[in-house]
């Protein structure tokens, strides 16, 4: 079966005072039909950007998608005219703001913003669509639809936003929804809430997800595979089982190290990523992340690391020395002991 | 057995009784008639000792802020007890408070908004101390500022920076320089890593102990995140709609929840690792946090709670010792 998307060396940049800086600097993955792929990074590392790429969304200047092929269903999203692109937007592709204060329109009612998607992209009349925003609420566990739909965002808690913006995405049967850190913003009964129902939604509809996020817990509970990302490329990418029990790259394996666990006891003290995030202006020749790794190479700063297969089927990672890092960190970790 | 939970295991530095911080709700644009209030603090009780670290933890809403913002008297409460040290300082005038600040501290959540952008770092860890008149000396004052910065793990240098020349997690260093200026005992950490990246965050939370450990200081640190409290907190109070519905010792805590809401709030967070969850049966607790202005009656979290029973809809559960200094506000567990 073909994959639903392809994405085939992106390059984003935006032109700023202090320099070009290369947000995604050509990241390549797929996505299968009815798939959760989720993509971890950390502020800046452009998980953002290679998603609003996808859509085309990056605001022109400063902003420029300058290479890169996104096959979406057959078709070159970078080669559509702007009114095909319009059509695909909220159609066949719906989205998913971290902040649904924002991203719903205060002055204009949930029904109003429900209803506006489906006479757009799918043509039906008032009622018709009327009908269908009702029957979406109840999809997405909202009770009392019709009162819901008079009402305006100001009116609804931050769960039921959120619960709103799902039910726009799913107004017009799209084959995959983009979630841009949907939960980041609620609170932790909410999000696990507002997260099975999108996972039990997505399966039930046979819908694909991109989930962007920096929480590792979200990613192990709900993806299928995983593409982690730092300083605008993919380092790692794989099965959600894989890259937790077996990570290849020493961003991978250092973040998870990083987060004290609930399921762990309690340990003496946390083992942090030291150093900060690189400044995407200035990245170089070698690879991003060698100022902050622990087992860098003279080789690292010649050239930048490609994906290459590594540890399981299907795993890719891009560091020089994926193959023997398991045993160099029982090395670290032995002398430090 | 300790006899109230405002008892702790070593001597109190900080003794909270029966807190109350409603804030009054109007209506209409000239005449504004108090139509009601919002509760955010309705009653609480804890004691922090000397050199703990007690966390707060609940969701947005639950008063954990206001509960920080009155121990700094940045509110005044409107009923009950702060006692500092020994003394009330739920009612200190201006002048007594200025002196309480030396003593008290506060990092914030957003190292973005909590620097001034127009100050130099250096000026903004100095201006603790000239406001309080330590260090007059110029010079000195200058040589304290750097020493504190290389104390947070900073370039001294750093002090001829600008805010937005650093990255987020520097800037929250400076932050914790700045609380630090006045050689304080008590700090309040109010959501101090929530705004930071995973790999940074490790990072601050390794700075606030190794401080600690240093100064021998006490730390309120209130969060959301339950795995990060579990790690840094000795005893940690879970507050739900302005009341604390359990408090224990940390492991105590998160290994045997006692309180429906603990319950559901541990359960909600996902563990990184994709086998711990598969093979994990998961119910989200249904609906939503309500409203401070109009709590519901007896127990707050009744709407929400698997075991609630009739009585739950009309009296209040106060806080009982079920087992050794694990305080619970439930009257369905034993």
């Amino acid at each position: 079966m073909p994959p639903l998307l392809e994405i085939k060396d992106l390059h984003t940049e935006f032109r700023t005072g202090a320099g070009i800086v290369r947000a995604v600097d050509g990241i390549s993955y797929t996505v299968d039909p009815g798939e959760t792929v989720a993509i971890v990074g950390e502020s800046g590392s452009g998980k953002s950007v290679g998603a609003l790429s996808v859509l085309r969304l990056i605001p022109d200047p400063p902003g420029r998608i300058t290479q890169g092929q996104v096959l979406f269903d057959g078709r070159d999203l970078m080669a559509l005219s702007e009114e095909e692109m319009r059509n695909v937007r909220g159609g066949d592709i719906g989205m998913v703001f971290q902040e649904p204060m924002t991203s719903l329109n205060p002055v204009l009612s949930i029904g109003r913003q429900i209803t506006e998607t489906i006479e757009q992209h799918r043509g039906h009349d008032v009622a018709a669509a009327q009908a269908r925003a009702v029957e979406l609420l109840g999809l997405v566990g909202i009770a009392d639809a019709e009162r819901r739909l008079k009402q305006y965002p100001h009116q609804l808690s931050g769960g039921m936003r959120q619960r709103i913006m799902i039910a726009i995405a799913l107004a017009c049967d799209p084959k995959l929804i983009i979630a841009d850190e949907p939960t980041t913003a609620l609170d932790v009964t909410i999000q696990a809430q507002i997260l099975e129902l999108m996972q039990n939604l997505t399966r039930r509809l046979g819908v694909a997800l991109i989930i962007i996020t920096h929480n590792l817990g979200v990613v192990a509970r709900y993806a299928h595979r995983v593409n982690v990302m730092y300083a605008g490329r993919i380092v790692e990418s794989g099965s959600a089982q894989a890259l937790y029990h077996d990570p290849r790259h020493p961003y991978t394996m250092a973040l998870l190290k990083s987060v004290p666990r609930l399921d762990r006891p309690r340990q003496a003290r946390l083992d942090p990523i030291e150093g900060q995030p690189p400044d995407l202006t200035r990245l170089g020749e070698g690879c991003a992340f060698r100022p902050r790794c622990r087992f860098a190479i003279p080789h690292c700063a010649e050239s930048k690391p490609p994906l290459m297969p590594a540890g399981a089927a299907d795993q890719l990672a891009a560091c020089f020395r994926s193959a023997e890092l398991g045993s160099l960190a029982d090395k670290v970790a032995g002398a430090a002991a | 057995m300790s006899a109230s939970p405002t008892a702790s295991p070593s001597e109190p530095l900080l003794q909270v009784r029966g807190l109350k911080m409603h804030f009054p709700v109007t209506e209409g644009m000239i005449a504004r008639r108090h139509i009601g209030d919002v509760k955010a603090v309705d009653g609480v009780d804890f004691t922090i000792g000397r050199g703990e670290t007690l966390g707060l933890v609940g969701e947005s809403g639950c008063g954990k802020t206001t509960m920080g913002r009155c121990i700094l008297r940045l509110e005044k409460p409107t009923a009950g007890e702060i006692l500092y040290d020994g003394v009330d300082i739920a009612n200190l005038g201006r002048r007594d408070l200025v002196a309480l600040r030396r003593r008290i501290q506060v990092i914030f959540q957003d190292p973005y908004s909590s620097l001034n952008p127009r100050q130099k770092v250096g000026s903004i860890i100095a201006e603790p101390m000239k406001v309080h008149g330590v260090e007059p000396d110029a010079a000195r004052r200058n040589e304290r500022v750097r020493e504190l910065l290389s104390l947070c793990g900073l370039n001294p240098n750093f002090a001829d920076r600008y805010p937005h020349e650093m990255s987020g997690g520097q800037r929250q260093r400076v932050g914790i320089a700045r609380a630090l200026a006045l050689n304080p005992e008590f700090i309040v950490c109010d959501e101090a890593v929530s705004a930071l990246d995973v790999s940074i965050q490790a990072q601050i939370i390794n700075l606030l102990e190794d401080l600690r450990d240093k100064f021998n200081l006490t730390y309120l640190f209130i969060a959301h995140d339950l795995s990060v409290v579990r790690h840094l907190c000795q005893r940690v109070a879970v507050m739900y709609l302005g009341r604390v519905v359990e408090l224990a010792e940390c492991d105590e805590l998160f290994d045997n929840p006692l309180h429906p809401y603990t319950k559901a709030l541990l359960a909600a967070v996902p563990v990184p690792d994709p086998s711990v969850e598969a093979s994990r049966a998961f119910q989200p607790v249904q609906g939503e946090v309500p409203s401070p202005i109009n709590p519901p009656p007896g127990c707050v979290f009744h709407p929400r709670c698997p075991l609630a029973v009739a009585d739950c809809r009309r009296t209040r559960p106060e806080l009982r010792e079920l087992r050794p200094a694990h305080w619970v506000a439930c009257s369905q567990v034993a």
